[in-house]
């Protein structure tokens, strides 16, 4: 109940400052947007598995908003619901292969599946537009066209209550049995057999719902970016993910966010100025690794780092 | 009603050519409470591998009511009502003791229950009804890593008869815990088996606790059964003196 007020303030926090200053709505909604494909990450995290590829979930998701766009459907919620349930296929697919691997053969075998994503989308150029990506026009919302500075307000609040339903949905799936499972999958995997709970069911479930969370977060950066392009598949970008996962912290459904935003933030202003932005970064990372090992989210969530929110 | 729940015929294997089963027989009665000694390295642990699925025979099988399972996986084994405590504690050290057993209930639930909450009254009153059992209620909410050795033990017990198993393959379950707590542990589990009505076949080092609590003795020995029967009989077995009971 504390952590669920906690998460209510810090979003009120997030769209008071929002909307007093609209400069920052591109940027807080981006940020979301790669929190969202943290979060996803993070869930894999959970379960002691880094996937070294996970931006192609992203990059899935934001392609397929800019096909379906080019195809006419325009509206904001059917390219989000549509986008992720792509991605969500192809987690499902994906998914179904990886979780037999464990450890270095499981991130590298993401990394490898990402790498074609990302040779395929730069060189099917009739299709995907190559290296130059495709461009996403704006959206509309029911039906309605709006001028620049609305959509970014609508996006940017819309992200705000999708932050909210995926935080519920993903912490009731964190105290779910099948969530537990996820967490013991780390610790023994053969103790959970032996209770004849299926592990790789528990696994495929985690994927697929990581690969959906970043299917959404690819297609809110579609949108809100109005371009794809095939680095957003790039090994450099899953990097990003899980550095995002680890700095905001895995133990409950804030963390990506707060790391999300809080890299967003760094970078914004750290480039503007000088290239400290890699040290400042790389600094942050190793306060956050010696001093709170459950990320920063540890700062404001003390309790033990079991039930999440 | 005495008819053969576990066995096994012939089994057979070896790592790097020591033999650790070398066509070994068993069987064990519905309701019976089958104890199974041997010096160190003999292949207990590896027949209890066996049976479970763990590990493949390269000759042999295993029956459950009957009926092969020796191609089953351990979960499968599990599913069909074999559960097993290990000889090293198997414990989800990252959840709290409650959970261990909480998640051992779960595997029962269907899709939809295993997408709602896990800590539930109903799931948590049932699992320390076990945890008060075992004398670990107290540490209900503790996280499993900071047990001490002799209750990781018994939460790893707790966690197999949370499967409610019609058979429990116990390896050295009072390995670990004090002499002084020794008996007050195989009273409870007599107890909880008794009560349950599940079948059980135990590993023991303990020749007191076998001679007590064993209803047969199974002796082992170098990958096979060297002999079994009563445990007033067996012990009298000059060669079990020499094999196990002195070596012990
Ligand atoms: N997975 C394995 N790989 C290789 N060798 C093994 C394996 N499991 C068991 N062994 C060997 O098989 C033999 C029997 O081992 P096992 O653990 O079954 O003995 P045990 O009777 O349980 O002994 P203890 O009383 O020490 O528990 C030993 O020599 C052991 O080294
Ligand atoms: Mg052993």
């Amino acid at each position: 109940m504390r952590m669920f007020l906690l998460g209510l303030a810090a979003l009120v926090i997030v769209a008071i400052a929002g909307i007093s200053a609209p400069w920052l709505q591109f940027l807080l909604s981006l940020a979301i947007a790669k929190g969202l494909a943290a979060l996803g990450v993070a869930i894999l995290l959970r379960a002691g598995l880094i996937s070294i590829g996970h931006a192609m979930f992203f990059a899935i998701g934001a392609y397929a908003t800019a096909f379906l766009t080019r195809n006419g459907i325009t509206d904001f919620v059917s390219l989000l619901i549509l986008s992720t349930l792509i991605a969500t296929a192809a987690g499902v697919v994906v998914g179904a292969f990886m979780v037999r691997y464990r450890a270095i053969f499981f991130a590298m075998l993401n990394l490898a599946v990402s790498m074609v994503l990302f040779s395929l989308l730069s060189k099917l150029y009739n299709i995907t537009g190559g290296t130059d990506g495709m461009r996403v026009a704006r959206a509309t919302f029911f039906g309605i066209a709006p001028g620049e500075q609305t959509f970014e307000l609508i996006v940017f609040l819309t992200s705000l209550v999708v932050v909210m339903l995926v935080g519920f949905a993903v912490s009731a799936y964190f105290r779910s049995p099948l969530g537990e499972a996820l967490k013991a999958v780390h610790t023994n995997e053969i103790r959970l057999e032996y209770i004849s709970i299926p592990v790789w069911g528990v696994l495929l479930v985690g994927y697929t719902i990581s690969a959906a969370l970043a299917g959404l977060g690819g297609s809110f950066a579609a949108m809100i970016i109005g371009h794809v392009l095939p680095e957003m598949a790039f090994w450099t970008e899953s990097g990003h993910l899980i550095l995002v996962a680890v700095l905001g912290g895995i133990g409950g459904v804030a963390g990506p966010f707060i790391g999300a935003i809080f890299l967003e933030l760094v970078h914004t202003f750290a480039a503007s100025f000088t290239d400290a932005w890699s040290m400042i970064v790389g600094a942050a990372l190793l306060f956050v690794i010696f001093f709170l090992p459950s990320g920063l989210y540890g700062l404001i969530n003390k309790k033990r780092g079991g039930s999440a929110v | 009603m005495s008819k053969p729940l576990l066995k096994a015929e012939n089994l057979e294997i070896s790592f790097h050519g020591v033999k650790a089963a070398d066509g070994v027989n068993l069987e064990i009665n519905e309701g019976e409470f089958l104890a199974i000694i041997g010096p160190n390295g003999a292949g207990k642990t590896t027949l209890l591998n066996l049976c479970t699925g763990y590990l493949k025979p390269s000759a042999g099988h295993v029956y459950l009511d009957g009926k092969q399972i020796t191609h089953l996986s351990p979960r499968q084994i599990a599913k069909r009502g074999i559960a097993r405590a290990f000889q090293i504690p198997q414990l989800f050290t990252d959840h709290r003791v409650i959970d261990n057993v909480m998640l051992s209930n779960a595997a029962r639930l269907n899709l939809w229950q295993m997408l709602s909450p896990l800590d539930r009254p109903r799931y948590r009153d049932e699992a320390m009804e076990l945890l008060r059992m075992f004398n670990l209620a107290d540490h209900a909410n503790d996280l499993a890593s900071t047990l001490p050795e002799g209750r990781r033990k018994l939460l790893d017990i707790a966690v197999a008869l949370a499967l409610k198993p019609r058979l429990v393959l116990l390896d050295e379950p009072t390995s670990g815990v004090s002499a002084i707590e020794r008996f007050g542990l195989m009273e409870t589990l007599m107890t909880a088996l008794r009560q349950a009505k599940v079948t059980a076949l135990f590993v023991e080092h303990d020749m007191d606790v076998v001679r007590r609590y064993a209803e047969r003795v199974l002796v082992w020995n170098r990958g096979h059964v060297l002999t079994q029967g009563r445990p007033e009989e067996v012990f009298q077995d000059q060669r079990v003196i020499e094999t196990v009971v002195g070596a012990v």
